[in-house]
This record gives structure tokens, sequence and C-alpha cells, in this order.
């Protein structure tokens, strides 16, 4: 099975390591993964602050690059959920803007074959134990994309139950938002610290050292707030536990 | 241009660009929900519905056909009711037992005159199990919606199991939309204080319903 | 809608301060999470949930579609049964017909049961205007209206306020407007609710002239419906001897049947109840029960404008129920207020920016006022997604173009204040499709990585205020991955 790595913008300039260990976890699981070098942003910032004009260009660009392979993967509730939900909706308001077909026809053939990384483990692979082994207490965030959008349900955390030496811990609130939500952190930037205060502490709780989740602009949020208020906790890319081994342990 | 024009004007400009949908609303408004949740014998629904209307603070009591005048007195009596609102077609003999003065639901008597009343007995038109419901209806047996409002304290006779239904759809199929309707679950409530619910407030504070068998 | 909220400003300045009002954000948790969890108890009792919300959702929808015809059935019908149907194009007709109706009766005074769109319009105001004096009846209103202080929920109006607080304003402001609050009279909530019932039983029961709204209006049978708890309702609908409902045009419903939808749907999201204490349905008028005349003002008000913008008129869907309120993270940290509308919340952040349009500061920034997590969607009983509006109307804010305000075509500018963001995202699009220079500039910000600084100027401090900067790792995924070979060759 060819498969392409989408690993978003903000993955590939800011958290390599997540970008590494999707790597390495697949290749151990048996899949050629590939990352074609063009990719750049699905355009999830633009739509969703209103750019949605900008934010075309960008999906044509994802749709040129990523159109010949048979799954793409994403460690990216949000931008998994953005090609799948949202370019069958640009699409859609392209034509009702009387600009025919073209858009949701160039568009068409990635939203089906486009995942989020736990769902390609468990329903493409068909597996929830990847063998890793994470000597540690967590608990985990599902995010708002990955738990409203694509529904993930469970399969997060089957796959983190299945992991060798890993305690998981029940966050209260867990289906809360942080706080996130793209420019909705700046642009709001009161109430998105406040809630994510709220999760920073719902996770303290826990007594956990860290905090998962499965997609790294929520945690950069989480964590930059964790590290403001002086706690214990790390935030960690669930990629990050399921490469990690017993012979490689992430840290 | 009247508003009238004005206002249906707008709204057929605002659907200019609706494709002309002549689906008719039978087939535009599909309906795969339930008639009826779940499967119940006639005595269950009857225990549901007592169930309902007591975990909604109603004051549920349960006699066959030949003690209804005696319960009836039993409760205006445990109330001290000294005074009962009469709908004009109520059954005379349901009252047969109480010394409280019958006041006749009269078209002309105040809403002050109602206040100073103690209780009120009514029928009703049915009751709903799934949410503990009663439905008046203004019949002769029930009267106007103003003498189950203002008194304080409310005996309804639901006779079971013909006037109890299951559910909301089969309540609305029994109900004739041209008479005045009051649903009814439970004695009046709020929950406007930190969205906490509290019972009693301006209706009637306590609902006593008397199920009535064969 | 209602003049009370002229000049507010926008979310995030109303926000900021709601934010660090630790009682507001103590009182609106503790609300928010208890509806919440007994909502989701109420809903998981019906094994057709889905089914239920998806007939809501086309019922709906087929109405809208056709809804010059069902408004004129509905005309029929209520005229047939006795009543009288006013149509009001705005706010200021409305307010006219309905003070020129109290006028007619000769009182000066009139009470009401709780109603979204006599808030809207501003009725209070203009009957005070026009000497008349309108008593608001549900508890929650009253509190508000006691406490000359704003709805802050659709539901609840009050539900920023705790007991403490309701008694002291109770206390304080009862015998101002009729009986004073009992002597003693402590914060318990049953006591609180006795207190009222002590305030409003003498208006009840002298009120000539009661007004209200509906939560639905059947055209078939001219039937409107008004849901409620606590009796003020039935008290406004029966005892006075004229009646008058203000009702949004999209209220209708075509048939009798329609209401075994809703009547299931609405209690539960928004009370969290099997069914709520009382629900009135009136069909006109009747012979010596309840009022000699019923008037209905058919209200528009921005609705049809509304209507027509096809993304944006699912937002007439809407039965007010407040269950995306209740699970809303946003609102309940910045709480109603800082909506700057009587429709808070996230069906607020869509609906006033639409009724109202998107020139004032405030309604320019409520399509912002969403982190877009989706919860209010979830939990709609007529399936709005809330956030598709949202980023719909973030869109009409930015960019502009054409809608229709008050029944006419215009184009809209794009608002002020986004010149710096628009050429942000020009750039940022100009790069991501020149991969090239994506690449150039993730070197760069690795290179320069340890002059960062910890925190950032300007707009940056939005970010760093709160919360630290990820660290710039050496070098990007892509260098590492054509440096290794995807990881097979070379150094990892």
């Amino acid at each position: 099975m060819r498969v392409a790595l989408f690993l978003t913008c903000v993955n590939d300039t800011l958290y390599p390591d997540t970008g590494r260990a999707v790597v390495k976890l697949l290749t151990r699981l048996g899949v050629e993964v590939d990352f074609p070098m063009a990719q750049t942003c699905c355009g999830q910032a633009h739509y969703n602050t209103g750019y949605r004009h900008e934010a075309e260009p960008l999906a044509r660009h994802f749709s040129d690059v990523f159109g010949e392979y048979e799954a793409i993967v994403t460690p990216s509730g949000s931008c998994g959920a953005m090609v799948r939900e949202l370019y069958p909706r640009m699409g859609e308001r392209a034509r009702a803007e009387g600009r025919g077909d073209t858009l949701a026809a160039t568009l068409a053939p990635v939203v089906p074959k486009t995942y989020e990384l736990t769902e390609f483990l468990v329903d493409v692979l068909g597996v929830t134990d990847v063998g890793a082994y994470y000597p540690h207490k967590v608990t985990y965030h599902p995010t708002c994309h990955g738990l409203r959008g694509l529904g993930l349900g469970d399969r997060p955390r089957r796959l983190l139950q299945a992991v060798e030496g890993l305690e998981l811990v029940e966050l209260p609130g867990a289906d809360e938002c942080c706080g996130f939500g793209g420019t909705f952190a700046l642009k709001n930037s009161d109430v998105s610290a406040a809630m994510g205060a709220d999760k920073v502490r719902n996770a303290e709780s826990t007594g956990a050292e860290v905090l998962c989740a499965a997609d790294n602009s929520c945690l950069m949020h989480i964590g930059g707030t964790m590290a403001r208020l002086e706690t214990d906790m790390r935030p960690v890319h669930i990629a990050e536990i399921l490469a990690s081994t017993d012979k490689e342990p992430a840290v | 241009m009247s508003s009238r024009e004005r206002v249906l004007g707008r709204v057929r400009r605002a659907l200019a660009d609706v494709p002309k949908d002549d689906t008719p609303y039978e087939q535009a408004v599909v309906r795969e929900y339930l008639r009826e949740h779940g499967e119940r014998s006639v005595a269950e629904t009857v225990d549901l519905l007592a169930e309902n209307l007591a975990d909604y603070r109603a004051v549920v009591h349960r006699c066959p056909q030949g003690e209804l005048t005696a319960v009836i007195g039993r409760l205006l009596a445990e109330r001290g009711a000294r005074t009962v609102v009469v709908p004009p077609g109520l059954d005379v003999g349901w009252l047969a037992a109480t010394d409280a003065e019958q006041v006749p639901d009269a078209g002309s008597d105040t809403p002050d005159g109602l206040d100073r009343v103690d209780s009120v007995v009514t029928a009703c038109a049915l009751a709903i199990a799934e949410t503990g419901t009663i439905v008046l209806d203004g019949s002769p047996d029930q009267g106007r919606r103003r003498i189950t409002l203002v008194p304080d304290h409310h005996i309804c006779v639901v006779r079971v199991p013909d006037q109890v239904v299951s559910s909301v759809p089969q309540a609305l199929e029994r109900l004739d939309p041209a008479r005045p309707l009051t649903w009814i679950s439970g004695p009046s409530a709020t929950s406007d204080i930190e969205l906490d619910r509290v019972e009693g407030v301006h209706g009637p504070r306590t609902l006593e319903v008397v199920l009535v068998g064969e | 809608m209602s003049g009370t909220f002229v000049g507010m400003p926008a979310f995030p300045e109303a926000a900021h301060e709601a934010v660090r009002n630790e009682t507001l954000r103590g009182n609106l948790r503790h609300a928010t999470h208890t509806i919440r969890a007994k909502r989701a108890k109420a809903v998981a009792e019906v094994s057709d949930w889905a089914a239920l919300r998806d007939a809501g959702k086309r019922i709906k929808d087929h109405t809208l579609r056709h809804l010059d015809r069902y408004l004129e059935q509905l005309e029929a019908s209520v005229t047939a049964a006795g009543g009288t149907v006013h149509w009001a194009a705005d706010a200021d007709e409305a307010n006219r017909i309905v003070a020129g109706l109290v006028k007619e009766t000769g009182e000066s005074e009139v009470v009401k049961v709780k109603s979204m769109a006599t808030q809207e319009i501003g009725l209070n105001e203009a009957l005070e205007a026009e000497g008349i004096r309108a008593y608001e009846t549900d508890l929650a209103e009253l509190i508000v209206q006691l406490g000359k202080d704003r709805p802050s929920h659709i539901l609840v109006p009050a539900i920023h306020r705790n007991r403490g607080e309701i008694r002291d304003i109770f206390e304080r402001e009862m015998s101002e407007w009729g009986r004073p609050a009992p002597e003693g009279l402590t914060d318990t909530p049953a006591e609180l609710a006795e207190a009222a019932r002590l305030h409003l039983r003498e208006k009840f029961l002298r009120a000539k002239v009661g007004i209200s709204g509906a939560n639905f209006m059947v055209a078939e049978t001219g039937t409107l419906v008004v849901v409620e708890s606590e009796g003020n309702g039935r008290m406004c609908l029966t005892l006075p001897e004229t009646l008058i409902s203000v009702v949004g045009i999209e209220k209708i419903v075509p048939t009798w049947r329609d209401l075994e939808v809703f009547l299931q749907t609405l209690p539960r999201s928004s009370t969290a109840e099997r069914m709520n204490p009382y629900t009135s349905m009136w069909t006109g008028t009747t012979d010596e029960d309840g009022p000699r005349d019923f008037h209905l003002v058919l209200l528009d008000n921005g609705r049809t404008d509304t209507l027509a913008d096809e993304v944006g008129r699912q937002a007439l869907r809407c039965i007010r129920c407040s269950a995306c309120l209740n699970v809303c993270p946003v609102y309940e940290r910045a709480g109603g207020h800082a909506y700057g509308s009587v429709y808070p919340g996230p069906i607020g952040a869509i609906l006033s920016p639409q009724l109202r349009g998107t020139q004032s500061e405030i309604d320019a920034s409520l399509p912002y006022a969403s982190s877009l997590c989706g919860a209010c969607y979830e939990v709609c009983p007529v399936a709005i997604d809330i956030p598709e509006v949202l980023v719909h109307l973030r869109e009409r804010v930015v960019e502009g173009g054409p809608a229709v305000r008050e029944g006419n075509k215009v184009v809209l500018r794009p608002a002020k204040g986004h010149a710096a963001e628009r050429a942000a995202m020009r750039a940022a699009r100009w790069a991501f499709t020149h991969p090239g220079a994506l690449r150039g500039g993730q070197r760069l910000a690795s290179r320069t990585r340890r002059i960062h600084p910890r925190s950032l100027p300007g707009p940056g401090k939005a970010w760093s205020g709160t919360r630290e900067l990820p660290a710039v790792p050496a070098e990007p995924f892509r260098d590492w991955w054509q440096r290794t070979q995807g990881g097979k060759g070379g150094a990892k």
C-alpha cells in the first residue's frame, strides 16, 4: 500500500518529532510511507477565519500533491476533518456561487482516502496493539475535530490501552474544548486562556505525567499553558507514544 | 404597500434561489421516530404513568371506581379544604362524601374570588404515561382553564386504562386542537435559580392525581 | 433589536471583564454543568432521539421553504378561530401595533409571559414611553427586571445571578414594584420562588391585558403553543380579557401532528425534563374561557433577511431551547452579556449578526466568539450546524459581498480592522502554494531559533500573555526527511 504522510504545516515546522514518530510507527507496522515534498497546508486556518477563497488554491494544491496515493495519513484530527468535512463543502459553495463543478471534482478524490492516524491504524490496518512500550501515567484529551468532526470515538483510547506499561487515567471534562480553536486563541485570547487553564487543572487533577492528544495545535496551546502555570505535566502527541518501544523508548 | 404584502414579498424574494420544489409535505417530512417507546402491557403503561407523575412530584392515588367518592372526600378533608370549585359537568357523585362548600365554575366569577377557593376537582381528557402528563381540554367535567390554575390544590381524576396513552404522538392524535388545551406534568415548578428545579410557583402547588380503575 | 444593547463593545472586550469575574464564572459553571448532565440523561432516555432530531430539522426546513404559503394559511386559520392577525416588518412597527392595541383597551399596565421576540424588539421600553407599564412574570425575567439588569440566557435570563444575589434584589426592589419581599427572606430557592408567587399574585389577578410570544404556531389549525414551567404563562394566557402574542414568522409548523416531534425534543433539550410542567395550546378564542380578544402580531425584524442567506437560513430552525448555550465552553466563561444581544451563546452568535447585520462592532465580532468545537451542533435538537454558519459569517465580515438588508439586496464592504489579517492570510496562501518559499521560511526560523524572544510584541501578545511559545526545532521535518531519505539512511 502506497501511503502518503500528510504531516501538516504546523507539525512540519514545529513538531518534526511527531512526523518521525509516525514514520517509525507505520514502518514498524509494515507500511511504506512517503512524504511528498511539495505538501504545504490544507488551508484550514484560512477557511475557518473566513478566507474561504484564499483556502481554495491550497485545497487544489493538496489535491495535486496527494491525489495519486492510495491513502493519506495525517497525525492531526483537525486537518483531517478539514479535508474530509470541509473540502466537500468548499466544492458545494463554489457551485452555489455559479462557478460550476470544477472545484468539487478536483477535491473529490482526496476526500475518502484521507485518514487521521488512529483511524488509519484501527480501521485500515486493523490493529489496536501496535507493539508500543511507554511506562508512564497518561491522560487522554480528545480534541474537538477528532471527537465531533471525524468521530474518532474510542479508537485512540483503545490504542493507548494496548500500550505496554502505560497507565491510562480518565480526564475529567475530557469532551470540553481546550480553547485553542486556531485564530480563536488570538482573537479571543482571554476566553481561550481561561479554557486552557481549566483544561490543565483538570489534567493535573488526574495525577498523570503526560497529557496525550492526537493534535499538536491543541497540544501547543495546552503545553504552553502548562509551562506558564508551571505544572509538572508534559503534552505528548499520541504518535510519539505509539512509536515508543522497549528498545527505543520515547522520553 | 401593507406590511402583510411587504413581509410576504420579502419571503418570496428570499427564497428565489431555492429550486422549485413541489415535494409534498408528507414526503418532505420523514418520520422514522417511534410512535411509542418500548413495549408494555396496558397495566405496565398505567404503572409507568403513576411512576412518572410521582417523579415530578404529583401525588398519585389509585383506587377502584367504587371507592372514588371516598378517596376524593378523604383528600379534601386531609387538605382541610373548606371550599372546592366544581366544573359544571363533573359527576355529582364524586363529591358526595365531602363537607367542603362546592363553588360552581360560573363564567362570571372574578379571579380574586377564585383565589379564595381552596381546591378544585376535575376529570381530564387523557394522560400520557411516558411523560407523566395529564391533559385538560375544557370539557364540561374539567371546566374553564382558570379553575385548575388559581386554586392551590388540584385533584385530577384519570380513568384507567381507557384515558391513558403511552406517548406524546398518541396523545396528539386523540386531542382536538379546536379546544383550549392545558398539559400538566406535576405541580408548577421553576429552574430559574441556578438551573435547579424547585416545585411550587404560580400554578397549584399540590397536584393530586387519582387513577381510578374499573 | 433592543436599544439596551446599542453601543456594546466587541465580544473580546466584553469577555475580558467577564472572565475575571470569579462570582460570575462560578455561577455559570455551576448552572451549566448541572443542566448539561441532566440533558444528557433526558436525551439518552429516548432511543429514537436521532430520528426525532432529523424529523424536527425536516419539518422546519420544509416550512421555511414554503414560508409564504404557511403564513397565509396560518393567518386564515387564526382569523377563522376568532383571532386578529397583524403583520410587523420591523421592531418599531411591532411595538406601535402592540402599544395601540393596549391603548384601545384603556389599560395602562400589562402582564407578560417570558418571550424572546418581545425582548428582541424592546417592547417593554416602547410601552414605557407610551405610559404603559409591563410586568415580567417569569421568575428569571422578574429578577432581571427588578435588578435593572439585562438577560444573559435564553431559558434562564438571570443565570448569571446566584441565590444570594437574587435574595438581595428581591429584598431591595420588590417594594418599588408592588408587594414587598417577605420579612426575613432567606436564599433558599423554595423561599425565593414563594416570594415571587406572592409578589406577582395581585398583578395576575387584576390584569386585563396579557402579552406573550409563542413556541409554535400550527398553520393548519391556527393553534398557538406556549411551553413553560411556573404557571405564569397560564396566568397571562387565560386570566386577562385581551391577549396579544408577538411571534416571529419562523415559529410556524405546518400541521398539528408536527407538535409530536417538538413536544418531545424541546423539554428534554431545554430544562432536561420529560415534559415541562405546563403547556398551553389555544386556537383563537373560546367562549367564556380565557381572553375575549386575541391578537397575533407576526414579526419579521430581520428574519426574511436571514431567510435569504442560503447557508445562514438554517438558524431559523431554532426552537430557543438553549441547549447550545449550556454546553458552550465560550458561553460558560464569557457569560451571556458579552454577546450584546438577547440571543447569547452559539445560537446568538449566528442569529444576531443575521437579524441585525454585521455592521456594528459587536455584530462583526460575534462570528469569532467560538473555538468551533462543535458541541453546540451536537446537542441542537433541530441540527443547526452552528460552526458552519459561524464560518460563513466570518467570511461575510472579512470579504463582504452580497446580502439582504430590510428586504433589499445590498453588497456589503469588508469590515474594518481586518486589513493586516487579510494581508497575512494572502501572504500565507502565497507561501503555501510555493513550497520553496515555505521551506525558506522554516529554515530561517530554525536558524534563528536561539534568538527568538520568549514573548511576542503587538498582536502576538494575545498568545504569549498566557502561554509559552513552542520552541522552534533545529530543523523542520522535511529537511530531516530529505537528509535521511525518510529515516532509512544517514544520521537520525
